[in-house]
């Protein structure tokens, strides 16, 4: 035994060695070493971005060559910076920088030494360049905008950054990826798969060839050309309209769910996000924290939906059988508990029936809608929860899962938000009767409510809102195309939509008829608060808008609002108007509401919180008129033809 | 002229082409991973492998002396060598120089010798030369201890000049002791304690002493003949003490760069950002050694062409780090081989050791042995990431002319005795 001792080990160990080199060589043999190889040149081939058009077949979305300068810092040989720097027009001090920063993320990795050369620069430059070794200039594709409008919707394109290049293998130090907008969504199918080529290099750094004959080349899959459900001229239409006003607009097609515009003022040229001057451009709006260019209102601000919102309590209404379309009750202003007022309202005969109820936004006749509703069971938070369940089936209150990467909750209070506020049984009907109105603690994005005018539109169903229509030899998701039904029976929809019908032929929008189209629509004015200083301040309510035309089998679906622009039909419903026709008809018969809208600013207004003066709001103030502007109405009337 | 003859064929030489294979292939790899630029001066003393060539040329040399020398010589002055040896390693604190925080080598001019290379066969020769003294028994406590002495006298003195590698060598003089009758207690104990140390910081004491008793009293219980149940007691209390003791030890003993070398090992650090740090730091190393040699695959990408080794990702890759470059260029089948060449060889050096008549010669031969495996298997095993990060160099392969030579020295010593037992008696 004892003379087994040491020969048993050696054996042992050398079985263990054995054992560890097979693991080690053979069976986790590291395939993707090629590309940390740096004896092996990686030269990418960079594909087409797919070209993005709008749903009429325009082209919005292409590209143009753009050169950047990349270097290898390991590799790069004493140079003449002087003449270098002079050049790329920069200081031996950002030379120093960037290659420092370079070498420190990776010393053999490429980086990007400066992004976007201008085509003047690029062609001196490409002259010289044998003289500085470890540079090279990788031609890359960047976007050219053929239009002006749509910042919001399109997106943009950028550098990746070291968290996606970490999370990502497919992405290396200056690639460009999606980053909002439609460039954002459909990045995988827009941006195709970059070719590469390995090239062997020998010790001396210089290339001999195809890496094993070329075996592991592979060559670029162009990206996918995609179309979009906007169109362009309706998108671009109200963003003109929005001019001098801030606040969103979202109209879809209620049979499709399909996005014709999507509107966040104010708006941005996208070229702006292009080239060299991407980043100067994008931080001086990312400051700008009042008006906030880069904030996607129509998707991502969250305000009360005001007055829109009855028509939902109406169905709910219906649909829990705690009150028929013939029911009436009475307004003395205003509703009232007792002789304490919960709610004011405006003038207009009284009593109501729903119907009309509907027409002349009556306060009072919602709030006795919507106690009926919570009051029908005992607790009121089960009549809370059976109430938001009816909401949420329109998409409210939570994210519509649209196909763009940003969005709101929104937010549709149940039982449980008021029992963690007042405690349990602590509450009734009347605590949030605000809700009745769209005012409370409910709150909507526009697209949200534009969807809810689609799903009444539909008479009780909605497909989800999507911005893509084709991709190139695929099919869109199928969660586009199956419908969502509310949890409203369809026959109750019959006597709200006739109310909104009201609304334009005798009610709040009268003034805003389009002859020759069926119009539904529903005014609405929300109040709105903000804090001034700490202050709790109230500013001129949102003005609001929702409609959908025509009357049956209805074509568009919109949701206008328009920040502190008073009542609904003061700004949103012009608009709305206007977007309408604009869409069916091609062209505007209602000029005069066209110019009233062009020739009246919202600037004075969202100027007042920030004047550190006092200021009046809502009908204490006055109204802002600018002269007409020549060019936009040229631009407006090229728009149709 | 036939008495000639017969007189080298005395010498073994399946052992001299397996050292010769070891170090023609050991160079050809220091060539790859340490020359620069295009050319290839063979001789150019300015570079590693230049230096090394001549290193080797010059070994030719010293072999043909030793294998001059008469056999009894080593023998004889076994002591004295053994004396010179242990001076010339004392004489480091004073004349040494300081390279890489260990203070182990002896400046002649341009030349740098490391005694604690030779201190190896010094001391092997020493204890077998004590061992197989008549008056010495290895199974007395007394002939133990003192035989202890010379093998820690030498051991100590390196771990006090920072080099902990060549200290952890000298557990290699076990296997020499245990062959001659060191009784099997030291066997169990050795191996008990390692596993404890092991268990205790990867588990936990109190999960280790746990199992430890377990397995104490399971034991106790199915032993026919009961002992006395003192005995079992007494290896638990002592277990539990060194299970509470290793954590004291790792945490106040060891340097920080010990404990963390032992924390990767053992997986014990959980936080991925220090884990990162670790890998750009001291595991950086290993992480390369372990890419490079994974990147050979089956038969690797061929000399002089291994990506990594050209681009020297893996540091001191000529030296302790040279096995990555057999794995990058000449892959699992290279690789192998040089594990079953050092299998071979160390068989064979066996087999002879148990073919001497006399005990110091076999026991030398076990030393030889024994040395060169404690060396492969901590150099391999490092490199391939099984054990923790210890430097020491891979025998005949690693650069370095007081390596090359004192594993040449130890290995002819043995063939010469070996080729003289005919002539014993």
């Amino acid at each position: 035994m004892r003379k087994f001792l040491l020969f048993l080990s050696v054996i042992l160990v050398g079985f263990l060695f054995l054992v560890r080199l097979f693991y080690l060589q053979i069976y986790s043999a590291n395939k993707h070493d090629l590309f940390e190889d740096n004896a092996i040149r990686k030269v990418y081939d960079y594909p087409k971005r797919g070209f993005v058009y709008d749903r009429n077949g325009a082209l919005l979305v292409a590209n143009q060559p753009s050169y950047d300068v990349m270097f290898i810092p390991r590799e790069v040989k004493p140079l003449d910076t002087l003449e270098f720097c002079s050049l790329l027009k920069i200081t031996k001090d950002q030379f120093k920088q960037i290659y420092n920063k370079a070498y420190h993320y990776s010393p053999w990795l490429p980086s990007v030494f400066i992004p976007h050369l201008s085509k003047e620069d690029y062609a001196v430059l490409q002259e010289k360049m044998r003289k500085f070794e470890g540079f090279y200039i990788q031609k890359r594709s960047l976007r050219l905008y053929q239009t002006t409008i749509g910042a919001n919707v399109l997106g943009d394109i950028g550098e990746v950054n070291n968290a996606i290049i970490q999370s990502d293998p497919y992405y290396k130090m200056g690639d460009l990826i999606g980053k909002q907008g439609v460039e954002a969504s459909y990045e995988e199918d827009l941006r195709g798969v970059k070719g590469i080529k390995f090239i062997q290099k020998d010790r001396f750094n210089r290339d001999i060839g195809p890496y094993k004959d070329g075996i592991y080349d592979t060559l670029p899959e162009p990206g996918k050309d995609i179309t979009i459900t906007i169109d362009a001229k309706l998108q671009e239409y109200g963003e003109l309209l929005m001019k001098n006003k801030r606040g969103g607009i979202i109209a879809i097609e209620p049979s499709s769910g399909e996005i014709l515009a999507m509107v966040s003022a104010p708006s941005f040229n996208p070229n702006l996000l292009v080239g060299r001057d991407r980043s100067k451009n994008y931080s001086k709006m990312h400051y700008d924290t009042i008006s906030k260019p880069l904030y996607d209102r129509s998707l991502l601000a969250q305000y009360p939906p005001g007055s829109p919102f009855k028509v939902l309590n109406a169905l709910i209404g219906l649909q829990e059988k705690v009150v028929t379309i013939h029911d009436r009750f009475g307004c003395r202003m205003g509703y009232y508990l007792g002789s304490r007022r919960l709610t004011g309202c405006h003038s207009h005969s009284s009593p109501l029936s729903m119907i009309d109820g509907i027409a002349q936004s009556c306060n009072s006749y919602f709030a006795n809608v919507y106690r009926r509703i919570i009051d029908k069971y005992d607790d009121p938070a089960q009549g809370m929860n059976v109430w938001s369940d009816h909401v949420k089936s329109f998409g409210l209150g939570n994210y519509l899962g649209y196909d763009l990467k940003i969005g709101s909750k929104g937010r549709i209070p149940d039982g449980d938000f008021y029992n963690k506020w007042y405690g349990e049984n602590r509450w009734v009907s009347t605590y949030n009767i605000s809700n009745a109105i769209g005012q409370g603690e409910v709150e909507a994005t526009p697209i949200q409510l534009a969807n809810m005018i689609a799903a009444i539109g539909n008479r009780g169903f909605y497909f989800t809102p999507h911005i893509i229509k084709n991709i190139e030899s695929e099919t869109i998701d199928t969660n586009y195309t199956t419908p969502k039904h509310t949890t409203i029976d369809k026959e109750h929809f019959e006597p709200v939509v006739q109310g909104m019908f009201d609304v334009y032929n005798k009610g709040t929008a009268a003034a805003l008829r389009v002859s020759g189209i069926d119009i539904c629509g529903k005014t609405g004015t929300a109040e709105n608060f903000i804090k001034i200083n700490g202050v709790k301040t109230q500013l001129t309510d949102h003005s609001i808008f929702v409609a959908f035309a025509p009357k049956d089998n209805p074509k568009i679906a919109i949701a206008v609002f328009v920040e502190n622009g008073y009542w609904g039909s003061r700004f949103a419903g012009k608009i709305a108007s206007l977007m309408i026709e604009k869409y069916i008809k091609d062209h505007i018969t209602r000029t005069d509401l066209e110019d009233w809208i062009l020739t009246h600013s919202l600037e004075d207004e969202y100027h007042k919180p920030y004047s550190g003066e006092t200021f009046k709001i809502n009908g204490e103030t006055t109204l802002q008129v600018i002269p007409l502007d020549k060019s936009l109405k040229s631009k407006i009337s090229n728009l149709s033809n | 002229m036939h008495r000639e003859t017969h007189r080298y064929f005395k010498f073994d030489w399946i052992t001299i082409i397996i050292f010769l294979l070891l170090v023609v292939f050991g160079w050809l790899n220091i060539l790859s991973a340490s020359h620069t630029g295009e050319t290839i001066d063979y001789f150019n003393a300015a570079e590693p492998y230049g230096k090394q060539l001549i290193f080797i040329f010059l070994t030719l040399g010293l072999i043909v002396i030793i294998l001059s020398i008469e056999a009894k010589f080593y023998e004889r002055f076994s002591s004295i060598i053994y004396l010179i040896s242990m001076l010339s390693l004392v004489g480091l604190f004073i004349f040494g120089k300081n390279v890489n925080g260990a203070t182990s080598w002896y400046a002649f001019g341009g030349m740098t010798i490391q005694p604690s290379e030779f201190a190896k066969i010094a001391t092997v020769l020493a204890v077998a030369k004590y061992v197989s003294d008549l008056n010495t028994d290895i199974h007395k406590i007394k002939d133990q201890i003192q035989c202890f002495i010379l093998i820690a006298i030498p051991a100590i003195l390196v771990l006090l000049q920072n080099d902990t590698g060549s200290t952890i060598v000298y557990a290699a003089f076990f296997f020499v002791l245990y062959r001659e009758g060191l009784p099997k207690i030291y066997l169990m104990i050795g191996i008990a304690m390692t596993l404890l140390a092991v268990f205790s910081l990867k588990f936990g004491a109190i999960f280790t002493s746990i199992a430890a008793g377990i397995l104490i009293v399971t034991n106790y219980f199915f032993t026919k003949k009961k002992p006395s149940f003192i005995k079992p007691i007494l290896i638990l209390v002592g277990c539990v003490m060194l299970s509470s003791g290793v954590k004291f030890f790792y945490q106040n003993i060891l340097q920080p760069h010990q404990q963390d070398r032992i924390s990767l090992w053992l997986r014990l650090e959980k936080d991925p950002l220090k884990l990162e740090n670790m890998k750009k730091t001291f595991a950086y190393n290993l992480n390369e050694s372990e890419k490079a040699i994974s990147s050979g695959g089956l038969t690797g990408k061929g000399f002089l062409e291994g990506t990594r080794t050209t681009g020297k990702f893996v540091p001191e890759q000529h030296t302790d780090y040279i096995f990555s470059t057999v794995g990058e260029e000449w892959g699992f089948v290279g690789s192998a081989m040089v594990v079953i060449l050092f299998v071979l060889l160390l068989i064979r050096i066996l087999h002879l050791a148990e073919l001497q008549k006399s005990q110091f010669s076999r026991m030398y031969g076990y030393g030889v042995a024994s040395i060169i495996f404690m060396h492969f298997m901590i150099n391999i095993g490092m490199v391939m990431g099984l054990i923790p990060t210890i430097g020491i160099p891979l025998p005949l392969f690693s650069y370095g002319g007081s390596g090359l030579w004192s594993f040449t020295i130890l290995l002819f010593i043995f063939i010469k005795l070996d080729s003289n037992r005919i002539n014993e008696w």
